[in-house]
């Protein structure tokens, strides 16, 4: 009897936090695909009705998105490959070699994260000024960088730690050299976990809005740009703006889910 | 094919010696067993042959070679692993083919070797699957398949069997063991499972806290242990041990006295242990002087024999029987110890006191015909 109330207390309460966050997206999504008329109806429209790409169409043609947009893509690429490039082998370190300091530099890394963006970004932006890569793709993906290396450098160290060291042991006696071994073995097995830990970069920085709009004043990224003019435009242009930022993010655990969950015929948690 | 040397080796981690001042030399297709408990350095000593750790002090010569400094890849060796390490990206085929395609061998060869490798472990029709589809004994054959086809002059196995469960691993050991003799591969096989050690080497090497306590063939190893520890961590039941002391003749035990055994005339008046296997303990119901009394406190039968605790003066024995003797508990009887397999060791050390004029020849017990 209390196992059966705890499970409904359970359920309820999974779906409860479900629609917290499915129902705003709905809406969003709903408002996104129909005529701009229909987002300023009373009741709201529940379902889809007057579907239509005009608002889409509206916000895409719509000065500065086009460009942002790109921008935005460029930024969350470069910071995809630095915070990869610097923090695979961070990871792989924490997670193979036990060395003086290693619970030290782990916590460091952590608490790099609890300093605000807020607080960086004034500072960051007067550097910037100061060696001319403010309002740039590259200036602005050297920060996200910096937001997205701690979670890149702790995903990747957790994805190695859980790759049997005897694995690359076994290479090792199979006349692989030390490096031959991580590039036969311990690489390969860790791409799935890798091309999260990439998926979840990309999107750190996609979505990242703060340091974007103080580091970028004539060439914003998305985010940047939609926040710049959210409150001079109309109300269909906020749906679609918000839909066209939370799209990527949706799609992209969509499709990777599968590829991340199923590989080799077992399943990879 | 190449024989194996340790010279001093010597490796610690932090403060603590897992393998300290080892010295063992294997001859060219030999299978020598580390056994020992777990935490006793037989895993790091493997390790070090293996080349995946750096020893301190001290030489590794495989095949003459001095192996000491060259990385696992060049030491000529192959190992099989605890966790069995199957590449799990890889079908079968190429968990096998990995290591002769690091040699650089011809496609046609690799294929061959694949192939026979397979068809020795019986994973033949395998070998497109992924390690995940397979059973823990599959992957296991796969594991011994991969290090078999490389060919190499020394195979290292650290406790192959210890993942399977308890049926399989009795099949497995059988099957291996004639698997290592038709390959004849200098063979260096850990365990902590002391019945696998007696079952599958041709020498024993028990370790203790990082050294080496005795090596020898499996029965001098279980008949003539070096010492205490050895007779004890060796044998199922291990090896009783009673106070003894040798006045008048007799050597004389808590719970009664016994004729002189075994050279026992050189050892009076020294603090002795008596050592004793189970089965070489009989059992009798009349009182005579050349044994001791006891009384029955556990009767466990086993099929093939029973086994008795008994209680003499304040020693506890072991006592293996014959299936069809049955005493109740609470009874007394008396213990009639085989002369000839008594053991005497130092009270003090533990170690054993050699008291035969002619010790078994180790090879003379290896492989009984």
């Amino acid at each position: 009897m209390r196992r059966a109330a705890s499970a409904i207390g359970l359920h309820a309460t999974a779906i409860v936090l479900a629609l917290w966050v499915v129902l705003p997206i709905y809406f969003i999504t709903l408002a996104a695909f129909s005529t701009p008329d229909a987002v300023y109806d009373y009741p709201k429209q529940l379902l889809p009705r007057d579907v239509s790409t005009e608002t889409m169409r509206f916000f895409l043609e719509s000065e500065a998105v086009y460009g942002a947009l790109g921008r935005s893509v460029m930024v969350a690429a470069v910071t995809l490959v630095l915070s990869l490039g610097i923090g695979t082998p961070a990871g792989y370190a924490l997670a193979r070699f036990a060395f003086r300091g290693a619970d030290t530099f782990r916590l460091t890394i952590v608490s790099t994260r609890a300093f605000p963006i807020v607080i960086l970004s004034i500072p960051l932006a007067v550097m910037f000024l100061r060696w001319g890569i403010d309002d740039s793709v590259f200036g602005l993906a050297l920060a996200h960088t910096a937001l997205a290396l701690p979670f890149a450098v702790l995903v990747t160290s957790s994805v190695f730690a859980g790759i049997s060291v005897e694995l690359e042991e076994a290479a090792m006696t199979l006349g692989c050299s030390r490096a031959g071994a991580f590039r036969r073995v311990a690489l390969p097995l860790a791409l799935p976990g890798l091309a999260a830990a990439a998926i979840f970069v990309f999107l750190i920085s996609w979505n990242e809005v703060f340091a974007a709009s103080i580091l970028t004043l004539r060439n914003p990224t998305l985010p940047a740009q939609v926040l710049a003019v959210l409150e001079q435009s109309p109300l269909p242009f906020r749906f679609a703006g918000g839909f066209f930022l939370l799209a990527p993010s949706l799609i992209v655990i969509f499709v990777i889910r599968r590829y991340l969950f199923n590989m080799w015929g077992r399943v990879i948690r | 094919m190449a024989d194996v040397s340790f010279q001093g080796v010597r490796k610690s981690f932090g403060k603590i010696a897992a393998v300290d001042d080892v010295d063992l030399d294997v001859t060219d297709g030999e299978f020598v067993v580390l056994l020992g408990p777990s935490g006793c350095g037989k895993t790091t000593l493997l390790r070090c042959l293996a080349g995946l750790e750096k020893v301190d002090t001290g030489r590794v010569v495989i095949g003459g070679t001095d192996a000491t400094n060259l990385p696992p890849r060049r030491r000529r060796i192959s190992m099989v692993f605890q966790s069995y390490a199957v590449f799990p990206h890889m079908r079968v085929f190429d968990n096998i083919a990995f290591g002769l395609r690091m040699q650089k061998e011809r496609k046609t060869e690799v294929k061959n070797r694949v192939q026979s490798s397979a068809e020795l472990l019986h994973i033949e029709d395998l070998l497109d699957r992924y390690p995940a589809q397979l059973s823990g004994g599959q992957r296991q054959r796969v594991a011994v398949a991969r290090a078999i086809a490389t060919k190499s002059d020394v195979l290292l196995m650290d406790e192959p069997l210890s993942n399977l469960d308890a049926l399989l691993r009795l099949e497995m050991r059988a099957e291996l063991k004639a698997l290592l003799r038709q390959l004849g591969a200098t063979t260096i096989y850990v365990t902590h499972d002391q019945v696998e050690a007696l079952s599958m080497g041709d020498r024993i090497a028990v370790m203790k806290a990082g050294r080496i306590v005795q090596v020898d063939s499996p029965l001098v190893v279980y008949d003539d242990p070096a010492d205490t520890y050895v007779g004890g961590f060796i044998g199922t039941p291990p090896m009783n041990f009673l106070d003894a002391t040798v006045e008048g003749g007799r050597v004389s035990v808590s719970g009664g006295t016994l004729p002189l055994a075994n050279g026992a005339g050189d050892l009076s008046g020294r603090e002795l242990l008596l050592g004793i296997r189970a089965e070489a303990i009989m059992v009798e119901d009349e009182p005579s002087e050349n044994a001791i009394r006891a009384t029955v406190l556990v009767l466990e039968p086993l099929g093939s024999h029973n086994l008795l605790t008994v209680r003499s003066g304040k020693d506890m024995l072991k006592v293996a029987t014959p299936p069809h003797l049955f005493r109740p508990v609470d009874s007394d009887v008396w213990l009639r110890l085989e002369p000839e397999r008594i053991r005497w060791m130092d009270r003090a050390t533990g170690d054993a006191i050699a008291a035969r004029a002619d010790p078994p020849v180790a090879g003379a017990l290896v492989d009984p015909p």
